[in-house]
């Protein structure tokens, strides 16, 4: 059977939902965090009334505008992807999974799509405040949809709250609070929700930095700045503080993962963190090319182990560990599991035709092998190839360090940022605001890098340790899956182009000259107009 | 509350609530119809931007509606997700790329640096508006027709070919199209929308000559849509059923299954019957009265109808999702569905859906206070697409 077994398919249908996902976390987290960014500039023009302020809130908004459009576009396909190529999957876990996908739709996506009417085209329609209202709306209605998606998306990484019914054959939800509230939907929305505001705020400072340096704008610009600064700051802080938690979720319920994107080996006392590393290009294990060491690396001794759980002295077990087993640790080895998961895998086959023939003895028998072992389920598709249950040590590696530097580094630009502000310095640090632009793709590396190691690192489970990727993809030609991921490929690059270019023509015409309220047109407003002229005659 | 109800009642209350999202979705999908309109209405520039304006400021609402039809099927019914969706791959990949590029056409197509041209970006919309509509259309017209999948759930036991559903032939969903009854469905969507799309814009843009074209556009739309209508309609009522047996669940033909349920039920039959007589009233008042109200008896009457059609399909010991292919497969309500503990959570959820209406109206009526015309569009304090 095994030679008969298409590996291909899976690895188009992963590279499918990766290549989709990817492309729609690229707008995502911009809309969550700009969302907030225009509401608090709106506050401010509502509150002072200074129209500069909605000149201010206007540009942001169209930036949003451009941006949702293809947030939205991408997003349709993900939700319809768990039926199309993971059918299987929408199966065995549907009776949970599917309810957060739908509380999504009704309580979140309404609310941001009806709003954001109003947002865009409402502003002499409804009162000021109802305006305003709306634009808060929007931005609750991003960070909410987030939350039952992340729940989701949690939820296959620590299944809890169900059961297992033979007679379905699938899992069953019994306790809604205990997916909702479970550790690690706590951990990946506080802390995908913060790292999105972060980002967020980095592309306003790096887009207002390129006003100051073409010295447009100054008011604008400078105003841009101090919002997204101080905003930043505090999200950045508690994107590392959850981040933290984050880590000692994982090394509580996905160890695998957490030695994959550790690079830990070998388990031990006192763990020592790997801050810098590259990874050799040599396995260490002839038995398992996944298993590498490091060709070089810079430690922090003990460190790992109070990371994972506030004890400096705490045993992490590695993924020599976890696959060969550790008795001094309570361990238990990847072929047990295995045999483990078979035992429950074929007690599902003999429940069933004890069903059929009606015979009570047997089906009782069958039942209680099958709840005894349930837990080690996933792992009975390993018989043939336990080395599969070993993640992708160095890209879980990489895309970890590099996120967990770059959200260092974030935390203290801002405050730089907040510093040369404070001291009027930043229209002329022309160093500070160049990096203000470059940390713009950093953030989005950041950003997508989070989710490789999430999501590399949970493999080979689709949901840990119940059920493999391969178990639960659709039964369709592999041509099929390659000829919709080209397609893929080619609408949404084409579709990111047309965003970029629109967005950077966009930016460099600027915001919209005033031509009410009090302010009189300064230069830099009349320097606007022959742009805009421009841009209305084409 | 809900927790009392028994399992069945859960079932078949989720089945309304799909039904009333599917009925949402076609009456919504006058958007769509609209779309492909644009030249055909629109002779001047300004008359297409207040075309794409004023169908700009709902589209969102019938995507939308659309997502979350396919979530709230997937958390109610999560076996047509996974049989349906992995299964007629091709159907459902074509129908979600028509959507993929309709996002962002409105946003973008007279952005400068566009990239890609304004014209794209309207033949973006143009294929969005048939094809979304045609195939979802066809897509439905399975449910009466069959399809052929098989379900087994034992698969899950069998290493390295766990899949649990199939798809019986190499087509993946392309072989709906062979059905004319399937396609008579998706055509008359398409018509359909298009007679909304209409009424709608009449009934929200000012412009006179917009007002005269579309009267014209009426009959050459409203004639095919009944044409095609009544085709489905008179094909399904002499049509065998797929019949379920309450207490086996086992799914036999029954000759003029559908017609049974119409008499059977004869509360479905009177809101079917309202509803076709109310889609017809909003046609003939604006094409003999030159009334532009008309979007409010044809989109009622569409709901009623699609509402109708689809309790057609499940209830009455029905199968919704027929197999053709081994017809004791088949998809009934009551073997698709999630279980008692997610149905009743699922259903204080869906207690949300009246807020949800009670504010869409809100912002509907704010933004539609009086009909756009083109000074609006130049209006510095609003947002053009
Ligand atoms: C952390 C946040 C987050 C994450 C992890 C995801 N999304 Fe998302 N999604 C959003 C946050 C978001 C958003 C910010 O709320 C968007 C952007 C534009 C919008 O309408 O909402 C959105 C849009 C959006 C839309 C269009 C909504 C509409 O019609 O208005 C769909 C169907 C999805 N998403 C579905 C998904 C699925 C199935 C995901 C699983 C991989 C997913 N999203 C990941
Ligand atoms: C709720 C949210 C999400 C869910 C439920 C989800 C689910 C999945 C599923 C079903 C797969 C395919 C099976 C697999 O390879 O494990 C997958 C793969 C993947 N997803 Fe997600 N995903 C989510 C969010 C995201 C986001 C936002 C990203 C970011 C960009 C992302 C990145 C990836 C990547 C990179 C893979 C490929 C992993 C691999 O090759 O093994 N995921 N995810
Ligand atoms: C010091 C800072 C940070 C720490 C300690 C940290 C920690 C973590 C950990 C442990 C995960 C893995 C979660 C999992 O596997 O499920 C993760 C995921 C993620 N990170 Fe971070 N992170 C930090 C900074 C950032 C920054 C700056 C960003 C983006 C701007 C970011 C974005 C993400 C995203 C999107 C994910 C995937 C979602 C999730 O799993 O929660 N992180 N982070």
């Amino acid at each position: 059977m095994i030679d008969s077994f298409d590996y291909s398919l899976i690895d188009w249908s992963r590279g499918q939902f990766a290549l989709t996902a990817m492309y729609h976390w690229i707008f995502v987290p911009l809309t969550l965090g700009l969302g907030f960014i225009i509401a608090i500039m709106e506050t401010i023009y509502v509150r002072t009334g200074d129209p500069e302020w909605k000149r201010i809130t206007k540009f942001w908004m169209t930036i949003f505008g451009i941006n949702f459009a293809i947030g939205v576009a991408t997003g349709i396909i993900l939700e319809f992807e768990f039926g199309t190529n993971w059918s299987n999957y929408s199966w065995f876990v549907g009776d949970i999974f599917g309810a957060p996908l739908a509380i999504e739709g009704i309580m979140a996506f309404f609310l941001e799509s009806t709003f954001i009417a109003i947002m865009f085209f409402g502003w002499t329609k409804v009162s000021k405040k109802m305006h305003l209202f709306s634009t808060w709306l929007v931005a609750f209605g991003a960070s909410l949809s987030a939350l039952w998606i992340l729940v989701a998306n949690a939820w296959m990484q620590m299944p809890v709250g169900m059961k297992f019914n033979p007679d379905t054959a699938r899992n069953e939800m019994v306790d809604f609070w205990e997916v909702l509230f479970s550790p690690m939907a706590i951990s990946k929305f506080t802390h995908t929700i913060s790292s999105s505001y972060t980002m967020a705020a980095i592309v306003v400072i790096g887009i207002s930095a390129w006003f100051l340096l073409k010295k447009r704008h100054l008011v604008f610009a400078k105003r841009s700045i101090v919002i997204a600064a101080v905003f930043g700051l505090v999200t950045s802080l508690f994107t590392i503080l959850t981040g933290d938690y984050s880590a000692k979720v994982i090394a509580k319920n996905q160890p695998m993962k957490f030695a994959a994107f550790e690079g830990l080996n070998v388990g031990q006392r006192g763990a020592p963190l790997v801050a810098i590393g590259i990874v050799s290009t040599t396995p260490e294990d002839p038995e398992n090319e996944n298993i590498k060491d490091f060709a070089f690396k810079i430690e922090i001794p003990n460190f790992l182990s109070y990371m994972a759980f506030s004890d400096f002295n705490a045993f992490i077990p590695g993924i020599k560990d976890l696959m060969e087993g550790n008795a001094e640790h309570g361990i238990m080895s990847a072929a047990e599991k295995i045999a483990r998961g078979k035992l429950a895998i074929d007690a599902l086959a003999e429940y069933k035709l004890a069903k059929e023939q009606g015979n009570d003895v047997k089906l009782t028998e069958a039942r209680e092998i099958l709840d005894k072992n349930f837990e080690y389920f996933g792992y009975g598709y390993f018989i043939d190839n336990p080395n599969k249950l070993v993640p992708s040590m160095p890209v879980t590696f990489y895309s970890f360090h590099i996120m967990v530097a770059l959200g260092m580094w974030f935390t203290m630009f801002f405050g730089i940022v907040l510093l040369l502000v404070y001291k009027s310095k930043i229209t002329g640090s022309k160093f500070w605001l160049v990096v203000s632009i470059i940390n713009v793709p950093l953030a989005y590396i950041a950003s997508q890098s989070g989710w490789v190691t999430a999501e590399m690192g949970r493999q080979p489970w689709v949901i840990q340790d119940l059920m493999p990727t391969m178990t639960a993809v659709s039964k369709l030609d592999a041509n099929a899956v390659i000829t919709t991921f080209i397609l893929f490929a080619i609408i949404f690059t084409s579709l990111l182009i047309a965003e970029l270019s629109i967005m950077f023509r966009t930016i460099k015409t600027g915001p919209k000259p005033l031509t009410e309220g009090k302010v009189p047109p300064t230069e830099e407003h009349i320097e606007g107009t022959a742009e805009n002229d421009k841009f209305i005659n084409q | 509350m809900f927790e009392t109800l028994s399992l069945l009642a859960l079932q078949q209350y989720w089945w309304i609530i799909i039904s009333i999202l599917a009925s949402a979705l076609v009456f919504l999908m006058f958007v769509q119809g609209g779309q492909t309109l644009l030249y055909t209405l629109g002779k001047t520039e300004d008359d297409r931007s207040l075309i794409v304006n004023t169908l700009g400021h709902k589209w969102e609402l019938t995507f939308t509606t659309l997502v979350t039809f396919g979530g709230a099927f997937f958390a109610s019914f999560p076996l047509f997700y996974s049989t349906s969706f992995g299964g007629a791959y091709w159907v459902w990949m074509a129908i979600l790329f028509a959507f993929i590029i309709q996002a962002v056409s409105y946003e973008y197509r007279k952005k400068p640096s566009n990239v890609f041209g304004k014209r794209t970006f309207e033949t973006m919309l143009f294929i969005n508006g048939a094809l979304g509509t045609i195939l979802i259309g066809t897509a439905v017209g399975t449910f009466f027709n069959g399809s052929l999948f098989s379900v087994e759930k034992g698969n899950i036991s069998v290493i390295y070919d766990s899949a649990i559903s199939r798809w019986e032939t190499p087509f993946h969903g392309l072989e709906a199209v062979l059905n004319w009854h399937n396609v008579a469905l998706g055509l008359s969507v398409f018509f359909l929308a298009r007679v909304l799309g209409i009424l709608y814009i009449v009934n929200s843009v000012k412009s006179p000559t917009i007002f005269e074209r579309a009267l014209k556009q009426m009959w050459y739309n409203g004639v095919p849509f009944l044409v095609f209508f009544l085709s489905f309609i008179g094909g399904l009522l002499i049509k065998d059923g797929f019949a379920v047996n309450p207490e086996t669940g086992i799914v036999s033909m029954e000759p003029y299954k559908y017609l049974h349920n119409f008499i059977e039920m004869p509360v479905v039959a009177i809101i079917f019957l309202a509803g076709v007589v109310l889609v017809l009233t909003g046609m003939i008042r604006f094409m003999f009265l030159r009334n532009n109200k008309g979007i409010w008896f044809a989109g009622a009457g569409t709901m009623l109808t699609v509402f109708a059609l689809f309790l057609v399909a499940g209830f009455n010991n029905t199968a919704y999702y027929p197999s053709t292919f081994n017809i004791q497969n088949s998809l009934t309500i009551t073997n698709s569905s999630s279980s008692h503990y997610t149905l009743t959570a699922m259903s204080y959820v869906s207690l949300f859906v009246p807020v949800v209406i009670a504010y869409i109206y809100w912002v509907w009526k704010s933004l539609n206070k009086k009909q756009m015309a083109i000074e609006d569009l130049n209006e510095e304090n609003t947002h053009v697409y």
